[in-house]
This record gives structure tokens, C-alpha cells and sequence, in this order.
């Protein structure tokens, strides 16, 4: 048998298939259809953990997602997983789990003098005591964790695979209990697509966990049969087990995950561990029931103490014994439904202690019935026995419920079932913004206004704790739900069962003790995070009133545990202590995720080479083949140099700028941003769009344009081209080709609609070469048809031609300062061209260069790259480039030149440096200061936004950004490195380097 | 995520749209005129309502048409899409506290 | 002289035609890459009667003017891409094919004001077909492509998939989808359907 505490049948249990795990370390047998707590507890284990501040011995609780104690550490590295709770996993061969939180074990655990010197560890106290210094939390923090213990995370890379998607329906529902069960079948029957998540790997909810419901006349397990199987053969319905919904957000859309793998022994290659499920629906039925509040009385947390619903679930789902002698305690009458089905189990049940002055029910009358002895008006007032429950003392309530009369009896036993009502489950509903409203019958938060359109809730989970009150709601719903998307409703009617409440029930929060609260013994409110009652009360004494500030100090409902088994007790202590009622006292916020979720879910299928696109230019596979060096360009991959013969960076670099100027060089230049512009106002609209005039351009002519935001300042530059009558080309820097065109777009269609513009992103229909230096054109010339003379192809000219017998059209530009043609060639022929260039060009001696030398020459030259010489802070005055701006016409950006602001003396220039030691090379981004000073702070003039080695001046050069630079022309500045070194630098009368009069260009 | 009815191409996923800020704030017809006042009320000045609120909406992974949409800041709900150069319609204002 | 058999398609590298099969498998999805398409993008005013009847004069088929719509003809495809914004596809054409196409339409469509811009270079078609199909679209795409919410064969839409712009197109209600990414994104693209449409077991096929 599995477990010394098993029942030999029954169950949803396959009693004949042993499986065989291990609990730190010992091996033990549990049953298919387990869950790693229902195996331990089989056999006969309670306590699974120490608690988090006081490290008592804990035990658990629940048989659900609410447990707050059972956390596990499952498997082993790389696939160890923290902070799993034993209620939610279920139980597979060769399952490995520790306890977490106990060292060096869970029998002798160190931590627990916490628990003796309790009363230095009250609410706040890592606030109070680790507060100052600031600099030193770093080192209390360490030790905290380790004390604190909450699982290790594994160190060995993830080895699963983890897959998203998106997904569409007419109706979620969410649970598939017996409303959720209900309201998908209903919207399933009049045709709407409907998904139903159920976080369990059974459906039934509640149902599993009793015992004797009928459901139309037959037993419930046979109604969630039919229905289950009515529901796969609807073809538009789709039931998702093992799928938690964990978040909702805006207009209906949620996140679930669903478990593919975990469960399987041996899972196959091809699956992914879990899927992320991120759901649009029309309609949203919340079916998540309810989660019963366990009562807050006298060392309420010893292992052996659990909710009544819990047994229950134990007993009849898991066919097993929780305990040999229990003591019911409630106050309503639902956990007479633990009693009775502990007696039928075999369990021997001492007593039913029940606040309640006049038990009553139809629960009750069944047990009363049986004759189990009922102690009516009477609490537990002390519970002994560290790692289990030994015995529990019992005393009659004062009336008012706020103190004990009488001797107190002691009844021994090993386990105690408590019940304190039922908590709607409202998590998803709040999330999505919905308001909760106050059921003082049934004492608690119900779902009222909902924030979005198309969200109900439906049983317990909306207050109706009877089954035939679930069934008719959930039914309703559903066909309600379907309704709102187009489907009439089917006519069947509802599935009639019993409709039994828990009432009536006596509300007390608090449970008195044999002692004042806060002596002797503790009062749990939230297990997970070691709150107590008396926590509450000092955090109010404190002065703290807003239910979110007692959360965050006490640290009540956080964590994993999020409040589902003690938000409410809080609140109502809360409410008791100032004297309230508890809707005045309010909830907290409730946030996703519902329950933890992994994070390799989020990541998905983005990791490694899918976590972004790599884009690659038609060229890319040569740039590899010679081996280049890439850098990212935005999401561009481009060849930054090409090392040779094992050539440093620094030597590769040196030998492709020389190359350039020396004689012929070509660069992949793809990734240039390509804008198609046509339309009768395409030169108005360039007009407008760009600092300069271009009303005048001329067919077959180029020029630089300086485009700013309407604050001003740069956004990008680039040289259009006018192919046509009506069509110009606009290039754009490669990073902002997307922004580039948003923004022209947006002006077009928003501020000017009536220009006759169309815009057209061409950036990848062209492949485009450049061909740099002295030698350029006789390479063209040798493979072109073109006129390249430079009568019929100046400077800034464009001509249409062949190039390798490829339709191309040639740019006479430059970016380096040498003859160069930019050519452009259909994407698919870039590789063709691209060869036969290489190839034609060695009797030139072409080099091929990358991104990195062509920043060197362009430097050289002075011209800035949009994004390293600006930020988004810098005019066109700053870099020195009025003569690139209209002083007649408007343009975007031109009445901001002129605020009060830009004429600032102090505002950054661009300028141009170079170190008093020729071969010092100034690191980009490096701060410049006119005096240093012992240590910073120091005043800051700007920094260094370009620099590199020049091979071709022979020194290192560099441009800055500096207050006021224009006007220091000729002084010293310094650079105060992070090394300690400083170097000295003099701000030069000009950014070009090489070349001043431009004669090479000609 | 939101889903937003795009004018052309129907109800689509937030991912698909990019977001332009308030609406209807046109573009001075004579910048040159306006004081440094006037043309930074314009450029860097807008109202973030808690309640009803006018926006830009741009279908950039669609149909790249620009719109107008009536939101509700607080609830989220988009109340009207509606052409850009259009007037706002008249809506509730739905002020929060 | 270079001949066209040296047009590279966005996906050459890969060497597809080298690891494909013929026919199709049992594997939940089939993928392809359907070569060097010609497309050409088109601008202009649908409510002018003279521009929709000169396109139809050119292509000979009519502008879509539903969204997210196409219409189809011999080798010919027009995709409404927005409301004044179409593109005219064709597969298995020559070299110059997307040239003279656009050149016809300028012509058709010279004195109006519109716009023809070739793009075929600047786009991979991939094609993904089978009974999973829609379920590897949906795990990087947010259209809901359900029959009932997208319509099937002959309907088109501008979304995501992962993280690259797509046009999608429905070719047939088996399903197939052809899938439009920019030529530099295809490398990615392709890696992340294989990677997605693993679990169903995925068959590289001729196109």
C-alpha cells in the first residue's frame, strides 16, 4: 500500500500504480493521481517546512493553491525548481523533493532560536534593524536569505523549452468546478468558441473533494464525466488542464499557463515544458470558486492543523487518513462536511468545537444525528505539540467572542480540521479593475460592478455556495455570455442538484486564547509570511491605518501566498482593532500573477539566437566567408572589419582607412534607410520637412538634408536624391530608418493631408555597395556603362545605369571625402555585383571595410554620425552647421532655434580635439573638465563623443561636445579618466581633419 | 493589451499600433508669430486627464494609417475611433477624483 | 555579364532545396520558400473611378476595395493593404518581370495622382501549410485567424510574427498561408517557424 495512511480504495487515486519518490532523501511510495502533499501525508507526514522568520515547524494546510507552508524544492540541478508548493505538484516516479527553509535539517533547524527570541521579532523589524547604514544592506541582505531560505535557484542553465501564443475565443471560463463546468457547456451547446482553463489535471473543483453530491439524479462523478465528454466532442470548445489563468488585463485579455510536461515521467523532445497562453475573449466567465479561511486562534500553524476543506479532499479525493483522532473546529457549518466524511473514512472525530452558540445546518443535524459530540459556543483556546498536534485545549466563548469563561478541556488528538467561512475567489475579477462589495451574511468580499464589459462571475466565486445555485448560474452565464457574442442559447435546461449554504455561521476573527494576545502563544494570520495578530495590532499602535500600509509593514499577503488564505482575517482583525467594518477597512490591490509563474515562460521561444532578429544585408554570407567581425547595428548585423592573417582590431582598421585613401575601397552600406517620395508635392513636403531649401533641386542632382523634432534638435540627416519629376529617394541613418519614416508619415497624414505625397520604405529592395577612393571610378568604369565622367557625374549627382550587367542606379556621395559611388542594385543581385566588384577591383588593390573604418574616415572629415555626435539635445547651431539651414521659410523644428534657451552661451558645441600627445587616444564618452580637481565631483564642460587613431593624419583625433566650445578655440582641457590618467587635449579650430578644401571630393 | 478597432483594418492587437499622444493640438499655421510661451505650450505641454482623453493612434504594423481615438484613462475603454482632422465627439468627460 | 540564375532568394544561404521533400508529408506543417517574388506596391485614390479602372486595365483584376482582402488572377494576386494602399504579387516570374509590371501600371496610371513603387526585392515569401499551421501562426501572430474571425482563403492582413513585421496572405482553406517579411528578416523568421512548429512535427518541402 502507498503510505501507511492510505485508505485501501476509493478515490480519484489509481491504487494500483505505485510510483516512488523521495522527500529529503528517504524514499517513499505514493499513488498516480497523487499530488506530492496528498503522498507525503499518506504516509503520515505533516510537517514538510520551517516558517520563514520564526523557522517553526510547519505542516500542511491546504490541498490547493492557497498552501502556505509546503513549499518544495523539486528536482535537481539544472531542473531544480524553488518555492513549489507539494499541494500543486503532482506526483511523478522518481520525483525528488526537499523542504526548504530548515537548515541543517528539517528535524534540528538552527533558525528556530528565532522562535525563542520572537518577542526581538516583531512586525517591521528587518526594517527597524537594517535600515542604516544604507551602504551596508547589501551584507545584511545576504544573510537574511540564507536564514530566510527560500530555494535555491538552479545554477546550471535551464535545459527546457518553454513556447507562447496567442489565442482567440468567444467565452473563457475560468475553473472547471461545477459552475465552470456548467457555463462552458452552455456556451459550448449554442455554438460560441469557448476555452475553459482549469488549473487541476481532473475537472470537478469542489466536486472531488466530497463525497454523496448528486447531480440529475446521478452521481457527481459520473455528471463531470458526461459532461467532460460532451465538451470534447463540441469542436469549437477547447478544455485547457493544467492551465492556470494567473493574470487578467485590459479588455479581456488574460494570461494562463498551462503545465504540457511536468506531469509526464519521461517527457518527449518535441514538447515544450510549459505554454504561455495570451487569450482574447469576448466574454469571461469567472468560475474560480471559493478558498475556505482557516480560523486565527492559539499556535494555529502547528503541523497537523489544516482547513476543513482540506481533510475532506484528502480523505475522499486522495483516499487516504490525515490523522487517527481529529477535532473539528468552526463556525459555520461546512466543516461538519470534514467531520462527516472523517467518520465514514474511519477516522475517529473527538469532538466538533463550534463557535457558534446553537449549531446549526443541514450539515449539522446530519452530524447531530450521528451523535458525534458537538461543543457548541466553544473554541480552541491552545494547541500543543511541536511538529505535530498532540492534543488541543477547548473553552466556552464569552458572548461577545472576545474572551474564554470556564477551565479549559483537553482533548487529544493529531489532527484539527478548522473552518472560518469561504473567500470568494476574486483575484482575476479585482485585476481587472473590477469593485468587490461587502456579503455581511456570509461575511465576505463578493464581485460587483465589473470594470470591463463582458466579465461575470458565477458561483462560489460570486456567492453561490450551494451546488444547484452553481450549476443554474454557471448556466446562465454561460448562455448569457454566448448570447453577448451572436449565438442563441441552447434550450436545454440547468442540471438540478441540492442547494446547500454554509450558513449560519458566526464570524469571529480572532480567536481568544488562554492568554493575552501576543503571550505564550501566536496567532497566525499569514502562515507563508509569519504574520500575527499581534503584528496587526502593533503595526496599528504604530499608527499606520491604510490596509496597504499594514500589508507592506507586516508583510501580510505577500509573496507567493498573496493573500488567499489570510487577507480577510487580516482585514477583519483590522476592522475589530479600530473599531470598523470590514468594507471600510477595504482589500488590498490585487496584482498579477495569481501564483507564481516560471520565468522561462515569459522568455518563451526569445532566448538565444531567436532573442532578436538578426537582420542581414544580401551580403552577409561574403562578409562571413572573408571573415568579418560584426557589430549590431539596431537590429542590423554589419561587418565591422575584416581582420586579416591574425591582424588586431587596431591593425585591420588602420589597414582598411588607409586602403580607402590610398586607393579603393568598398563597404556594404545596406542597411542606409531608403524612402521612396512621390507625388507633385514631394518637393514642398521635403521643403518642410527638412532644415534647407529644396524647391530648386534638380533632376538627377542630390543633397544633404538636416531633419530636426519640433523641439529643435537633430533627429537625422542623409542625402535625397531627385529621381524624377515627381520622385525623390530620401536616405536615412541605418537605426532610424523606421523612426525616420513614422515621423514624416505622421506629418503628412496629420498636419498636411492636403500634399499630394506617397512615402514607400525601399531600404531592402536595394542591395548597396560604395565604392571609396582615388580608384573608384576606374573600377566602374571597367564594369558600368555609365557616363562617369565628371562633366556628365559630379559630385552629389545620380545617373541610372548597368553595373555587371545589373540595372543599378549610381550616387555620386561621400562619407569618407573620397570619389565614391553609392550603388544601388536589385537585393537579389547584391551578391553578383558584390563579387564581380571584388574581383574587378584587385587590380586596384579594393579592401573591403567595415563600419569601423568608415567612422575613422568620416571623422577625419568631421562629418558627425546622428545618434554618437548628438542626443537629442543638439541644434544644428551646436554642430556648427547653419549653413545647412534656410533663414526664409519654415521648416519643423525652425521656431524652436529660435527660443530665448538656444541662444545660452554655455549650451554644448560640437568642436573638434586633438591630444597634446599624438598617440593618445581619447576614450568616446570620457568627460572633459578645464581644471581637475583631487577627486570629483568636478565641474563638467561635455564629453568626447568620437575618437579614434588616424592613420591618415598620422594621430589621434576626436570630436567633443563641450559648453561654449565654438568660443575656446585654441584651450587646453582635460580628460580625468577612470584609471586615474589624465589626458590633455587642445580644442582645434576645426572638426575636418583631412582635407580641408575638399579636393579629393572632386 | 489592448485591443483597438483600427478604421481600415478592424479590431487589432495594441502590439500593432503605436501610440501618438493627445489629439487635436495642430501645428501653429505661422510658428514665426507665437511668443516662446505659445510654441512651448505647443511642443512640450500637454494635459495627461485623469478620465476622458483624446488621442493619436498610428496602425504601424498595419494598414500605417493615422487616427483618433476617445479613451478612458482609468478604465481603459476606447469610447470612438474617429478620423484624424475630425472634431472630438461629444462624450462624457468621466472626470476622477 | 551576369545571369540572372545568380539572383540570390533572401534564404540562399540555407540551402533548402538540399534538405526538402517532395510531396507532402505527415508532419503537422509544411514549410517553403517560394523564391524571388515579384510585387509591386501601389498608391491611390479608390474612390477616383479613373484609378480603380486603370488598374483593373493593366492588371485585369479588380482593386479589393474590403479590407484585408485580395483578389486573384492568372498568376496575379492584388492585396488591399490599407485604404489606399495595395500590392500586386506574382510567383515564378523572370527576372525583369517586376520591372515591366510596374512600368504598366505607371503607364495605366500616368496623369493620376498615385504611386507605383517595386518591392518584390525587398520581401521573402514563405510558405507554411498543414493542419497546424494556424497554430504555429498563433504563437507569434495576435490575428485571430480562426475561419470565423478571418475569413480563409483569399484574405490578407498587415500583423506581427515574433518579432518581424509580416503580410500574411491565405492561399487556400486546407490551410496554407503565404507569409511576406522583409528580405532581411527572413533568416530569423524562418528559424523561428521551424522552432515553433517543432512540437508538430515540421517537413521543409519544395515549393
Amino acid at each position: 500500500m502507498a503510505g501507511r495512511m492510505r485508505l485501501p480504495q476509493g478515490g480519484f487515486v489509481a491504487h494500483d500504480e505505485l510510483l516512488t519518490f523521495t522527500f529529503n532523501g528517504k524514499t517513499y511510495k505514493g499513488l498516480a493521481g497523487d499530488t506530492l502533499a496528498s503522498a507525503l501525508l499518506a504516509n503520515g507526514i505533516h510537517m514538510v517546512g520551517r516558517s520563514f522568520k520564526y523557522h517553526r515547524p510547519r505542516g500542511i494546510v491546504s490541498a490547493g493553491g492557497e498552501e502556505p507552508n509546503a513549499l518544495m524544492q523539486v528536482g535537481d540541478d539544472p531542473r531544480s525548481e524553488p518555492n513549489l508548493k507539494a499541494t500543486q505538484v503532482e506526483l511523478v516516479d522518481g520525483l525528488k523533493a526537499k523542504s526548504q527553509n530548515a537548515w541543517p535539517s528539517l528535524e534540528f533547524d538552527v533558525g528556530a532560536l528565532n522562535g525563542l527570541a520572537s518577542r526581538f521579532l516583531p512586525a517591521g523589524f528587518y526594517y527597524k534593524t537594517f535600515m542604516w547604514p544604507a551602504s551596508a544592506w547589501m551584507t545584511y541582505e545576504h544573510f537574511i536569505r540564507r536564514a530566510a531560505g527560500l530555494g535555491v535557484s538552479p545554477r546550471q542553465r535551464d535545459p527546457d523549452r518553454y513556447d507562447k501564443t496567442f489565442a482567440h475565443c468567444d467565452v473563457l471560463v475560468v475553473g472547471g468546478g461545477p459552475a465552470g463546468l456548467a457555463a462552458a457547456l452552455s456556451a459550448g451547446r449554442a455554438g460560441a468558441r469557448v476555452i475553459l482553463a482549469e488549473q487541476d489535471h481532473l475537472l470537478g473543483g469542489a466536486l472531488l473533494n466530497t463525497q454523496g453530491e448528486v447531480i440529475d439524479g446521478q452521481p457527481a462523478r459520473d455528471w463531470i464525466a458526461a459532461a467532460e465528454a460532451e465538451l470534447a466532442a463540441l469542436p469549437e470548445v477547447r478544455v485547457l488542464k493544467r492551465t492556470i489563468c494567473y493574470a487578467a488585463f485590459d479588455h479581456n485579455f488574460f494570461g494562463l499557463v498551462e503545465s504540457v510536461t511536468d506531469h509526464l515521467p519521461r517527457p518527449p523532445e518535441n514538447l515544450p515544458r510549459k505554454r504561455l497562453w495570451k487569450l482574447r475573449t469576448k466574454q469571461v466567465v469567472y468560475c474560480a470558486g471559493a478558498i475556505e479561511r482557516p480560523l486565527v486562534f492559539a499556535d494555529n500553524d502547528r503541523p497537523g492543523v489544516m482547513t476543513a476543506s482540506a481533510v475532506q479532499s484528502y480523505v475522499n479525493r486522495y483516499a487516504l487518513r490525515p490523522g487517527r483522532r481529529a477535532v473539528v473546529f468552526t463556525n459555520n457549518d461546512s466543516g461538519y462536511g470534514a467531520a462527516l466524511d472523517m467518520k465514514a473514512a474511519g477516522i475517529e472525530v473527538a469532538a466538533v468545537v463550534d463557535a457558534r452558540q446553537v449549531p446549526a445546518g443541514p450539515l449539522t443535524e446530519r452530524a447531530t444525528a450521528l451523535g458525534l459530540r458537538i461543543l457548541g459556543g466553544f473554541a480552541i483556546v491552545a494547541v500543543e505539540g511541536a511538529r505535530r498536534v498532540k492534543r488541543v485545549r477547548v473553552a466556552e466563548l464569552s458572548l461577545d467572542g472576545k474572551t474564554v469563561t470556564g477551565v479549559p478541556e483537553a482533548i487529544d488528538c493529531d489532527l484539527v480540521a478548522s473552518s472560518g467561512g469561504w473567500n470568494p475567489t476574486v483575484h482575476l475579477f479585482c485585476q481587472a479593475k473590477g469593485k468587490l462589495r461587502w456579503d455581511d451574511e456570509h461575511a465576505c468580499f463578493l464581485p460587483d460592478a465589473a470594470m470591463q464589459t463582458g466579465q461575470q462571475s458565477a458561483g462560489a466565486a460570486n456567492g453561490r455556495f450551494g451546488l444547484g445555485s452553481c450549476l443554474r448560474e454557471g448556466t446562465e452565464a454561460g448562455a448569457a455570455a454566448a448570447a453577448a457574442c451572436g449565438f442563441a442559447p441552447s434550450d436545454t435546461a440547468a442540471s438540478q442538484a441540492e442547494d446547500r449554504d454554509f450558513l449560519p455561521g458566526r464570524w469571529i476573527w480572532l480567536v481568544p486564547g488562554e492568554h493575552p494576545l501576543g503571550h505564550k502563544a501566536k496567532h497566525f494570520v499569514d502562515q507563508q509570511n509569519d504574520v500575527t495578530a499581534a503584528d496587526l495590532k502593533l503595526a496599528l499602535r504604530e499608527g499606520y491605518r491604510s490596509i496597504e500600509h499594514v500589508k507592506r509593514y507586516t508583510t501580510t499577503g505577500m509573496a507567493t501566498d498573496q493573500g488567499k488564505m489570510g487577507n480577510v482575517n487580516a482585514i477583519g482583525i483590522v476592522a475589530d482593532e479600530v473599531g470598523g467594518h470590514l468594507p471600510e477597512v477595504g482589500v488590498t490591490t490585487f496584482r498579477p500573477p495569481y501564483t507564481p509563474v516560471t520565468f522561462g515562460v515569459f522568455a518563451g521561444r526569445d532566448v538565444d539566437n531567436l532573442l532578436d532578429p538578426v537582420r542581414r544585408t544580401p551580403m552577409h554570407a561574403w562578409h562571413e566567408r572573408n571573415g568579418a567581425l560584426f557589430e549590431d547595428v539596431g537590429q542590423w548585423r554589419r561587418a565591422w572589419y575584416y581582420p586579416q592573417h591574425g591582424e588586431d582590431m587596431h591593425a585591420a582598421v588602420n589597414r582598411e582607412v588607409k586602403a580607402v585613401r590610398d586607393s579603393l575601397g568598398i563597404l556594404d552600406a545596406t542597411t542606409l534607410g531608403k524612402i521612396d517620395i512621390q507625388g507633385p508635392d514631394a518637393a514642398e513636403f521635403l521643403n518642410r520637412v527638412y532644415t534647407n531649401a529644396w524647391l530648386k533641386l534638380g533632376i538627377g542632382r542630390c543633397r544633404y538634408g538636416l531633419m530636426l523634432k519640433e523641439d529643435g534638435m537633430v533627429m537625422d540627416d542623409g542625402v535625397t536624391t531627385r529621381l524624377g519629376e515627381k520622385h525623390y529617394l530620401m536616405t536615412t541613418t541605418t537605426g532610424n530608418a523606421a523612426a525616420v519614416l513614422g515621423h514624416l508619415e505622421d506629418y503628412l497624414q496629420t498636419e498636411w493631408p492636403d500634399l499630394q505625397v506617397y512615402l514607400t520604405s525601399v531600404t531592402e529592395q536595394f542591395a548597396t555597395m560604395t565604392l571609396s577612393g582615388p580608384s573608384a571610378r576606374r573600377l566602374l568604369a571597367d564594369v558600368s556603362d555609365a557616363d562617369l565622367s565628371p562633366e556628365a557625374l559630379p559630385h552629389m549627382a545620380y545617373t541610372a545605369a548597368k553595373v555587371a550587367g545589373v540595372p543599378a542606379r549610381i550616387f555620386r556621395i561621400s562619407f569618407t571625402g573620397e570619389l565614391s559611388y553609392e550603388i544601388n542594385v536589385p537585393a537579389s543581385f547584391g551578391m553578383a555585383v558584390w563579387q564581380t566588384l571584388t574581383t574587378a577591383g584587385e587590380r586596384y588593390g579594393i579592401t573591403p571595410y567595415g563600419t569601423e573604418a568608415m567612422h575613422v574616415l568620416r571623422a577625419e572629415k568631421g562629418y558627425i554620425i546622428v545618434g554618437q555626435e548628438t542626443d537629442g539635445s543638439v541644434t544644428p547651431h551646436d554642430l556648427g552647421m547653419d549653413w545647412a539651414v534656410s533663414k526664409t521659410k519654415d521648416f519643423v523644428g525652425r521656431r524652436s532655434l529660435s527660443r530665448e534657451d538656444m541662444a545660452r552661451p554655455d549650451r554644448k558645441q560640437l568642436v573638434g580635439l586633438l591630444t597634446k600627445d599624438p598617440k593618445e587616444v581619447l576614450p568616446e564618452g570620457a568627460q572633459l573638465v578645464e581644471k581637475v580637481l583631487p577627486q570629483p565631483p568636478m565641474p563638467m564642460l561635455g564629453h568626447v563623443t568620437s575618437s579614434y587613431h588616424s592613420p591618415n593624419c598620422g594621430r589621434s583625433i576626436a570630436m567633443a561636445l563641450v559648453k561654449g566650445g565654438l568660443a575656446r578655440k585654441g584651450e587646453t582641457l582635460f580628460a580625468p579618466l577612470g584609471d586615474g590618467r589624465t589626458i590633455a587635449c587642445v580644442v582645434a579650430d576645426t572638426c575636418v581633419f583631412f582635407d580641408p578644401e575638399g579636393e579629393r571630393l572632386k | 493589451m489592448l485591443l483597438i478597432a483600427c478604421p481600415h483594418c478592424g479590431p487589432r492587437a495594441e502590439s500593432e499600433f503605436h501610440c501618438g499622444g493627445e489629439a487635436h493640438i495642430e501645428r501653429p499655421k505661422d510658428p514665426a508669430s507665437l511668443s516662446d510661451a505659445e510654441w512651448a505650450e505647443f511642443v512640450f505641454l500637454r494635459d495627461n486627464i485623469k478620465g476622458l482623453v483624446f488621442e493619436r493612434w498610428n496602425h504601424a504594423h498595419g494598414c500605417r494609417r493615422w487616427f483618433n481615438a476617445a479613451r478612458d484613462s482609468v478604465t481603459y475603454e476606447i469610447l470612438a475611433i474617429y478620423p484624424m482632422g475630425s472634431p472630438p465627439p461629444a462624450l462624457d468627460p468621466r472626470r476622477y477624483v | 555579364m551576369i545571369e540572372t540564375y545568380l539572383r540570390q532568394s533572401a534564404l540562399d544561404h540555407l540551402g533548402l532545396a538540399g534538405h526538402s521533400t517532395a510531396a507532402p508529408t505527415e508532419a503537422g506543417v509544411q514549410l517553403s520558400e517560394k523564391p524571388l517574388p515579384v510585387a509591386v506596391n501601389l498608391r491611390g485614390d479608390s474612390g477616383d473611378a479613373a484609378f480603380v479602372e486603370a488598374v483593373r486595365e493593366a492588371l485585369g483584376l479588380a482593386l479589393p476595395t474590403l479590407p484585408n482582402t485580395a483578389t486573384t488572377g492568372e498568376g496575379l494576386a492584388l492585396l488591399w493593404l490599407g485604404p489606399d494602399e495595395w500590392l500586386a504579387m506574382q510567383h515564378d516570374a523572370a527576372a525583369f518581370a517586376e520591372a515591366q509590371l510596374a512600368t504598366k501600371l505607371r503607364k495605366a496610371l500616368d496623369g493620376l495622382h498615385a504611386a507605383v513603387t517595386e518591392m518584390g526585392e525587398s520581401l521573402c515569401c514563405l510558405s507554411l501549410a498543414g493542419a497546424q499551421a494556424r497554430a504555429v501562426l498563433a504563437k507569434g501572430c495576435p490575428l485571430d485567424l480562426h475561419p470565423r474571425a478571418f475569413g480563409g482563403s483569399g484574405h490578407c492582413a498587415q500583423s506581427l510574427l515574433a518579432k518581424a513585421a509580416v503580410t500574411l496572405l491565405q492561399v487556400s482553406d486546407a490551410p496554407a498561408f503565404e507569409l511576406y517579411v522583409r528580405r532581411s528578416f527572413a533568416d530569423y523568421l524562418w528559424r523561428w517557424l521551424e522552432d515553433a512548429a517543432r512540437e508538430y512535427g515540421v517537413a521543409v518541402v519544395r515549393p
